[in-house]
């Protein structure tokens, strides 16, 4: 970026600016697999245009094209695509739409470890690309609810016969979405923060 | 049709770390800015919100420190600074170290999961969803 016409960077616009009495902001992941509905969801429900952050990732050339057998280093762009919800005057929400692939979580500080939860969308198509995602997220003691992503070719299974299959804990929350659909993907977001209040109030949050 | 089975996993008490060259990311290293005048670090987080302190940019600031100032004339998360600069977010916290070394802009700490989650705080967010 050529920071010497810097006038001309744009940054938000008016009405997306937040207010000077914005004091903190916590985050939420949806998380899930290439093709899930991560933005459609995180743009159903921001109230600014989903924005990306960008983060350059180094890893040995292992398991990589290399014609001369040398080994070579990738450099490989991430790409997080995030929305925001302003909840108070004080308190912003943001919601960051993050690739499954763990190697990548590294790369955002506290991606995490600091969320307040997640939310694991689910493509029955192709259930067994959610099932280390939720491995990682159980390992690492992060609160999340499972959506199933309702694409029209994808085989239907009943809710209980999801949860067998993916081995969740009959408390862990887990509903049908379409995350085109601003109230549909509210009611996602709506049902992970009741979990976690359910947790709170246990107080079995680890 | 069966669906594909999972098998659930226990938590364990530290994250394992990437298996080197093949997992491992160029840059795992925590990042951490100056966040206060007593020269205390805090870590940075794509949520934590930058203000700058005053409208215009001294005449030292470097062309890349006025962009980001003009930027958070409003608070404006490090994610979307990041985001409007086009830098990674790795490239931020060089930025707002100077930055905020040099008293140009403020940081507001975000709210991060704790073991004993805040009910007030879920509560507030529920509300604010609800609103939606
Ligand atoms: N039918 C249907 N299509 C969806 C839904 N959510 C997303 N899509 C489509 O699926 C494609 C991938 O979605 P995207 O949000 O880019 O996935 P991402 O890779 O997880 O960010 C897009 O063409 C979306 O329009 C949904 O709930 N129903
Ligand atoms: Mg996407």
């Amino acid at each position: 970026m050529d920071f010497n016409g810097s006038d001309t960077i744009p940054g938000p616009r008016t009405e997306d600016q937040l207010p000077h009495t914005a004091q903190a902001a916590a985050k939420i992941v949806i998380v899930g697999g290439f093709g899930v509905g991560k933005t459609t969801m995180v743009g159903s429900v921001s109230e600014i245009t989903p924005l990306t952050t960008e983060e350059t990732m180094t890893q040995a050339g292992i398991g990589v094209d290399d014609n001369f057998g040398s080994a070579s280093k990738t450099a490989t762009t991430v790409a997080m695509d995030f929305g925001r919800i302003s909840i108070t005057d004080q308190l912003v929400l943001y919601l960051f739409g993050t690739p499954g692939q763990q190697r990548f979580w590294f790369l955002w500080n506290g991606l995490f470890e600091g969320a307040l939860g997640a939310v694991v969308l689910v493509d029955t198509r192709r259930l067994e690309v959610s099932f280390d995602v939720m491995g990682r997220l159980e390992e690492r003691g992060v609160p999340f609810v499972v959506a199933i992503n309702s694409f029209p070719d994808a085989p239907r299974y009943d809710l209980e016969e999801l949860r067998t299959a993916l081995d969740l804990t009959p408390d862990i929350p887990i509903i049908e979405c379409d995350a085109r659909r601003r109230a549909s993907s509210r009611d996602v977001l709506m049902t992970l923060m009741r979990f976690l209040h359910s947790l709170a109030m246990t107080g079995s949050l680890t | 049709m069966t669906p594909p089975q999972r098998q659930r996993r226990d938590a364990v008490p530290e994250p394992p770390t990437p298996q080197a060259g093949e997992d491992k990311p160029g840059n795992p290293e925590r990042m951490y800015v100056v966040a206060g005048p007593d020269g205390e670090r805090a870590e940075l987080d794509l949520v934590t919100l930058i203000v700058a302190r005053a409208t215009d940019p001294p005449p030292s600031a470097s062309p890349e420190q006025a962009a980001l100032l003009r930027l958070c004339a409003a608070p404006l998360s490090v994610a979307e600074l990041s985001a409007y600069l086009h830098l990674p977010f790795s490239a931020m916290g060089v930025l707002l170290t100077e930055l905020l070394t040099a008293e140009l802009v403020q940081a507001r700490a975000p709210i991060v999961r704790k073991a004993r989650s805040d009910r007030s705080l879920l509560e507030a967010v529920m509300n604010g969803l609800q609103r939606l």
